[in-house]
């Protein structure tokens, strides 16, 4: 098992490779869908939230204010990425993302980037969601709250030893092209 | 009725915590059998951890709580209005709780006011029987599994696929193909052959209230269930799309009429996250039993 702590160095991210089981430690900002559309039409990042060298998590969380009014995440598994494929490369690219937490993989585009740019796709477990909750030890801060709602909101989590698997590395080499090549042979002999 | 919101209330929260007793046995069967220390039989272990976590802490299995669809099985003269009045009360209360996420956006304005309730959230079908039993099942659908659904519309030239059983065997390992493991693997497939587009979505649905064990009782689709599974489960995507030897825990298929003209085939996708109850209610709307 291999430990991540952020922020990363390129040379850290270029080190990895597709299987490669790891643990991060230290901050994960949340972005999805309506993050993304909304970075790749020209919006500013809030003050506050710097992705550069760090991690951008395709997480909707289920959050909750305790007794004490502090944030809680209750349930934060991944979600699907492929959504993203349209911009992801563009956000990788301007705002120096080393590492995508995701499930589902992507594409092309995404791969080139992480070649181009130093970055790599980090599959976690979909669904497991109180496993990876169990993680985020704190909720730092949200951003864009009021605009996008609590899971489409960017969330600035501390995690400890999140466990994710390394299937898009930045050498281009993706585990989902292999697996989908590999089962598309395997029906096209059984129809 | 009175007892009615109290019980639905009880009815989400154990839908969202707990994973119902057939599909978790069907989850420890695919963790026997992937090969040990690969990413998949880890991931596999991973999802057992989270299931025992999410009963124990009563919280939700996966983040995407997802659309909240109730079946009713109700008597002639039940009060259709009024339960479904309290269907809504209690997934804005379980919103509240954390049981649900706040995971209802107004189509058209983006806008997200937390409560779960608006067009269409929750859904509830009712359907009236002549006994005196009052049936509710919930079903919790992730929007990452619905999202890889499929329709096809036969005959479909590109995938050599007919309009026949083979033909309909064909779009089916196709939506497997291309799910991957986008949509929580190993996962279960709910196939409607026919009816038209909306019920035909529909009837695909409803094969997600069937237990995974059980057996169709109609032989030719019976056949179809047991071959696709064995098929689909040779395809080597496995578990997250990892790759593996668990690829799907379970195939169901029902057919509906069509007219001469349409022949789709309509294929819905649920996750491992399989989220899935049901209650049998007593006169005053307390639980009476549990169906899974």
């Amino acid at each position: 098992m291999i430990q991540l702590t952020t922020p990363f160095t390129e040379e850290k991210i270029r080190a990895l490779k597709v299987g490669d089981a790891v643990e991060i430690t230290g901050i994960f900002f949340t972005g999805r869908d309506a993050v993304h559309k909304y970075l790749h039409e020209g919006g500013a990042l809030p003050p506050g939230v710097n992705l550069r060298d760090g991690i951008l998590y395709h997480c909707g969380p289920v959050v909750v204010k305790d007794g004490a009014g502090e944030w809680k995440v209750t349930a934060a598994g991944p979600t699907t990425s492929i959504r993203e494929e349209p911009y992801q490369w563009q956000i990788i690219r301007d705002f120096g993302i080393r590492g995508v937490v995701g499930k589902g993989g992507m594409e092309s585009r995404t791969l080139e980037a992480c070649r181009e740019h130093g970055c790599v796709y980090l599959h976690a477990v979909g669904g497991a969601a109180q496993v990876l909750a169990e993680c985020i030890k704190r909720v730092r801060n949200v951003y864009l709250m009021e605009k996008f709602g609590a899971p489409e909101a960017i969330w600035e989590l501390e995690v400890e030893r999140f466990p994710a698997v390394v299937t898009m590395d930045s050498h281009g080499n993706s585990l989902h092209e292999q697996v989908l090549a590999d089962s598309r042979r395997a029906l096209a002999s059984r129809l | 009725m009175n007892a009615l919101p109290e019980s639905l209330l009880e009815l989400i929260r154990r839908t969202s915590a707990e994973i119902p007793d057939d599909v978790q046995r069907g989850i420890l069967r695919s963790l026997e059998q992937e090969k040990k220390g690969t990413i998949a039989e880890s991931a596999l272990k991973l999802i057992e951890r989270n299931i025992a976590m999410a009963k124990a802490k009563s919280q939700p299995i996966c983040q995407d709580t997802g659309s909240v669809i109730f079946y009713v099985d109700c008597p002639i003269g039940f009060d259709q209005v009024r339960f479904e009045e309290t269907a809504r009360d209690a997934v804005k209360l379980a919103t509240q709780k954390g049981f649900l996420r706040q995971n209802s956006v107004n189509s058209l304005t983006g806008k997200n006011d937390g409560t779960n309730l608006g067009p269409g959230a929750p859904m509830v079908h009712f359907h009236q029987h002549r006994s005196p039993e009052v049936q509710v099942r919930l079903i919790l659908k992730g929007g990452g599994c619905e999202n890889v659904g499929a329709q096809y519309s036969l005959p479909d030239e590109k995938l050599h696929a007919n309009r026949d059983l083979k033909g309909c065997r064909a779009v089916i390992l196709d939506a497997v193909l291309q799910a991957q493991g986008k949509g929580c693997g190993p996962g279960v497939l709910g196939v409607c052959i026919g009816g038209d587009r909306a019920t035909g979505y529909e009837f695909s649905k409803t094969q997600f209230l069937r237990k995974l064990d059980d057996r169709n009782p109609v032989q030719e689709l019976d056949s179809m269930e047991q071959e696709i599974l064995a098929t689909a489960n040779e395809l080597g995507i496995g578990p997250m799309g990892f790759g593996g030897k668990t690829t799907l825990l379970g195939v169901k298929i029902c057919a509906a009429n069509r007219v001469p003209a349409s022949y789709f085939v309509s294929v819905s996708y649920m996750c491992w996250a399989f989220r899935r109850q049901g209650t049998t209610l007593d006169a005053n709307g307390a639980i009476a039993g549990w169906l899974y």
